[in-house]
């Protein structure tokens, strides 16, 4: 986003800087909506200066017709090392608390840090910082912005709280049962995990899959966070430059996990609302022979299976297809299970692993990717996991997880969480309960405000159509009802877009963040919105 | 690449990186390791094991963090006020707890004899020095760049700065003539040979104190690694993960505080990485932070840290025991002491088998030299003692080679990481092992 918006009159960032956006942007969706970005000056509108016309439509032509110029010159410039003259630093909150003692760099810092330090322009991340500028507090800040825009799980807390009450009785180290102390959990511990707690996860994830796979804990690389997990998949089975194939829309943080170090492009394979978004196989072959043609190898699919952001189940005939496909091209498949658990509806979640069993095909090229963030609410607590059938890829990840191991009293702690059968048992139901509790009001209300979302059984979030609510129905309109929720409801859902969705007018809201009393607020909040869309159209 | 196996379907590639060597766990430094694993001392149970002194660990004083921990339980469980645990569980903003970034800003200083204050916003939290390491090579160097590194150097880094980066290594040059002090002379004829290869060259990384010599770099020598710095524009990055480890506190000199005293001026190509699993001796939990100078560094930094952000329970857990003044002061006071004690009684143990070392003032570890007993002044000889000590002595030692040390026949030895029993055994078996070797040249 371009945050040079102070003076209306000059808005332009630096060419250069742009023609690089573009060009990753080019590079990254083979069939994107728009070639040019209609960027809206939101920092200027939000803060009122110059007004709507002043701050957002004369910057914002001259800005579209700015692209159009630069487009055309595009092909032919290659870029090669960053721009030489000092960059404006991003202006985020963090930067007024840092010490004038700070410059402006004169000494070059890589391409992939220059990539980095630009302000994100991701709609998923400025929602989310936002929202940091000005949180909804029932008491303290009824009139902040509610952040409906991440998957955080909330709902059992309380739960987990309870239980390390009960069990830690004052003191992290433990009494008696856990045995904490500083002798055994502060030395060098494997980077890859403690096996007591690859055990007690392997365990889990049995449990929360339904009860009908096993999990060797000697297939498991045990990771800070499933965003690293990610990563070291990406590092481990494609090189810089080569691709994956992903079914939209798709989690936006994916963007980050595989491109920016790994440098793996992602090739989107556009699914449809007249299929639910389910995978099309078409679509899949469609995406790898047109990749092959423009000479980009596919080394692997990544799928999120309970899929964010529509919250739909792959059925094992959609499963054994893709193994099919992957079978048929040789590429592997990363499937990100974080979600597993997290299933309200009446279909069964199967994972990848419980396919594979019955199917004779090559395990090698199956990795699947889990943690608790989601499942068990703990997501400040850094526990991800991938699991792989493919032992060179395990020695390689494990040597990697040394750069994104687990606290090792962090270990300790979810091991003998886990290890309490009882508790988890309890968890899982409940958590369940409570999903569906909370799900079902929500898209009630949301239906009766006229607004559809996608059949979905699983996940933290409804995938609702807003499309009759935009105007002009594409990406512009859709982040204009964006920004209308951000300004006038104050809510932060995320748009389509950010999750690559080809049609416009899809929003995820994740419902998890907040309690079901307060549904009702976040409807009315949604309502004066619908109610002034329906009225301007 | 994959073997191609004669069938229908070739096996799934993998990628260069994977199947790559540069994890550099191949060398001795990582041999030497699996003889210690295969058969470990025990003071009861495997009197005969091999020893581990090829680990730079810090054991000498667990007892303080215990102590304080039995006392503390409830502030170390819950935090001192403020956040609750719900908030606690959640939290996974990169920017880090502000209680433990302080905290941490504060103990860095307190290590420095406050002689240079850190403004905990500079502070980016990475999951170990490891980490802070590899994300600032990412970040100041491109694939094919290179590093300029003295040698000898922590043999990690081949891995660490090298591996998913690609970055490369050009080691800068340090033998025994000056104590293995860098010059520069050895810097420019590094950076030279790095444009001989066509490499551009990105920054320079000390590691100050030094690992695995075990000494502080004098202020003159900071000062002109800074301005050669400068004057190739590069960034400088100071590894800073054994400064509480100093034996006498006045002996260290941070970059930190050379920059103040030049205003900051420059500041901006100055990166400093720091740890808590050497002077704080808690590797496990995996807290490393990195602290930047450079605005546009640390909002990248941050970012990155994404991959390997620290547990909010750990955070939690060590803010509330580094801001407690009363602890780190006595803490950071006492292992000092023990640490000099240690190095005390390792020189002398080493001295009685009449083996030298480079005089050291802080780290884990000694540099020892056993040139004399080698038959051969080369990388051979040096490795053929080696051996025999991992076998014979039935010691782990790390050989210089393994830290790229020009010079043969160098050793790191460490001391930290074992009871003072259990060091002076290791130490008997030395000057026995001497001993015997004067009598069979004597009889030969």
């Amino acid at each position: 986003m371009t945050q040079t918006q102070e003076k209306p009159t000059n808005p332009i960032p630096q060419p250069q800087k742009n023609q690089k956006k573009n060009q990753s942007q080019s590079q990254s969706s083979s069939s994107s909506r728009s070639g040019m970005k209609l960027i809206v000056p939101l920092q200027g509108v939000v803060q009122g200066r110059g007004g709507l016309l002043l701050g957002s439509l004369i910057p914002c032509a001259l800005f579209y017709f700015l692209q159009f110029y630069l487009k055309r010159r595009r092909s032919n410039h290659n870029p090669s090392s960053p721009s030489s003259s000092p960059t404006l630093l991003p202006r985020s909150s963090s930067r007024s608390n840092l010490s004038s003692r700070g410059s402006i760099s004169r000494v070059r810092v890589s391409k992939l840090a220059s990539i980095l330090s630009k302000p994100d322009d991701s709609l998923y991340y400025l929602g989310l910082d936002r929202v940091s500028q000005d949180p909804f507090h029932s008491l303290l800040n009824p009139n902040g912005i509610i952040q409906l825009g991440l998957s955080d799980n909330k709902l059992c807390l309380d739960l987990i709280e309870k239980w390390l009450v009960k069990n830690l009785e004052g003191s992290v180290m433990g009494n008696g049962d856990i045995n904490l102390s500083i002798n055994g959990i502060a030395p060098y511990q494997p980077f890859h995990g403690l096996n007591e707690l690859k055990i007690a996860l392997a365990d889990f994830m049995h449990q929360v899959m339904g009860g009908s796979v096993e999990f060797d804990p000697s297939n498991m690389v045990l990771t800070s966070g499933a965003t690293p997990a990610i990563e070291i998949l990406s590092f481990c089975l494609a090189d810089h430059g080569n691709a994956f194939l992903v079914p939209t829309p798709y989690y936006p943080g994916f963007d980050r996990d595989v491109r920016w170090r790994p440098g793996i492009d992602l090739i989107p394979v556009h699914c449809r609302s007249t299929d639910n978004f389910n995978l099309n196989i078409t679509a899949l072959e469609q995406a790898f022979s047109q990749a092959r043609k423009r000479g980009v190898k596919v080394r692997g699919i990544i799928i999120s299976n309970p899929s964010n952001p529509v919250g739909n189940i792959m059925t094992p005939d959609m499963l054994f297809s893709l193994l099919d496909f992957a079978e048929d091209k040789n590429i592997h498949i990363i499937a990100d299970e974080v979600f597993a658990g997290s299933t309200y509806g009446s279909e069964e979640f199967v994972s990848i692993a419980e396919v594979l069993d019955s199917e004779y095909v090559d395990k090698s090229r199956v990795h699947i990717i889990y943690g608790l963030s989601k499942d068990l609410s703990i997501a400040g607590f850094r526990v991800g996991v991938i699991y792989s059938y493919n032992k060179t890829v395990l020695d390689a990840a494990k040597k990697m997880s040394r750069f994104s191991s687990i606290s090792a009293p962090t270990q300790r702690l979810v091991t003998s969480m886990l290890s309490d059968t009882r508790f988890i048992q309890e968890y899982i139901e409940t958590n369940r309960n409570r999903i569906r509790q909370v799900r079902d009001e929500f898209v009630d209300s949301l239906t009766k405000l006229g607004i559809k979302c996608a059949k979905s059984s699983a996940g933290m979030f409804c995938w609702a159509d807003m499309s009759g609510l935009i105007k002009p129905y594409s990406e512009k309109g859709e982040l204009e009802l964006w920004e209308k929720f951000m300004t006038v409801a104050k809510i932060n859902i995320t748009p389509g877009s950010a999750c690559h969705c080809i049609e416009p007018g899809w929003f995820r809201i994740c419902f998890t963040t907040i309690s079901f009393e307060e549904i009702p607020l976040v409807i009315e909040r949604i309502r004066k919105v619908v109610e002034s869309c329906k009225s301007s159209n | 690449m994959s073997i191609e196996i004669e069938q229908e379907h070739p096996s799934v590639e993998l990628s260069r990186i994977a199947i790559s060597e540069t994890h550099g766990e191949n060398s001795p430094y990582f041999a030497g390791w699996k003889a210690y694993d295969e058969d470990p001392y025990h003071e009861l149970t495997n009197p005969s094991g091999v020893i581990q002194m090829g680990l730079a660990e810090n054991q000498v004083s667990f007892d303080l963090l215990e102590k304080y921990l039995e006392e503390n339980s409830e502030t170390s469980t819950w935090g001192k006020g403020g956040s609750s645990f719900r908030e606690n569980a959640l939290f996974q903003d990169y920017h880090g707890l502000k209680s433990f970034r302080k905290a941490m800003a504060s103990f860095m200083e307190k290590i420095r004899g406050e002689r240079a204050k850190f403004d905990p916003d500079r502070i980016v939290l990475t999951a170990g020095a490891t980490a802070a390491n590899e994300l600032l090579t990412f970040i100041l160097a491109n694939p094919g760049d290179a590093l300029l590194v003295p040698t000898p150097y922590y043999p990690g880094f081949d891995r660490d700065l090298r591996w998913r980066t690609g970055v490369n290594i050009v080691p800068i040059h340090c033998d025994s003539s000056n104590n293995f002090q860098i010059t520069v002379e050895a810097l420019e004829s590094a950076y030279k040979n790095a444009e001989s290869m066509n490499t551009k060259v990105k920054a320079i990384l000390i590691t100050n104190p030094s690992n695995p010599l075990g000494i502080t770099i004098q202020t003159s020598v900071l000062e002109s690694i800074l301005d050669f710095a400068t004057r190739k524009n590069i960034h400088l990055i100071s590894d800073e993960i054994y400064s509480g480890s100093v034996f006498s506190c006045d002996e260290f000199t941070s970059i930190a505080t050379v920059l103040e005293s030049r205003r900051y001026k420059d500041a901006e190509r100055v990166h400093i990485v720091y740890s808590l699993s050497k002077d704080l001796g808690l590797p496990g939990f995996r807290v490393g932070t990195i602290y930047s100078y450079n605005d546009k560094v640390v909002t990248t930094a941050r970012r990155m840290s994404s991959f390997t952000l620290i547990s909010s329970q750990t955070q939690q857990l060590l803010a509330s025991m580094l801001s407690d003044e009363k602890f780190t002061d006595n803490y950071i006071k006492i292992n000092r002491e023990r640490l000099r004690k240690r190095y005390e009684m390792i020189i002398e143990g080493l001295k009685n088998a009449r083996i030298e070392c480079l005089k050291g003032n802080a780290g884990l570890f000694c540099w020892m030299n056993l040139s004399p007993m080698m038959e051969n002044q080369t990388k051979e000889g040096e490795l053929k003692i080696w051996n025999s000590i991992l076998h014979e002595v039935k010691l782990n030692i790390s050989p210089g080679c393994s830290c790229h040390c020009s010079e043969p026949g160098w050793f790191r030895v460490c001391f930290a990481n074992m009871t003072q029993q259990t060091l002076e055994i290791a130490l008997k078996r030395i000057c026995d092992f001497m001993n015997n070797k004067d009598t069979k040249d004597i009889q030969s």
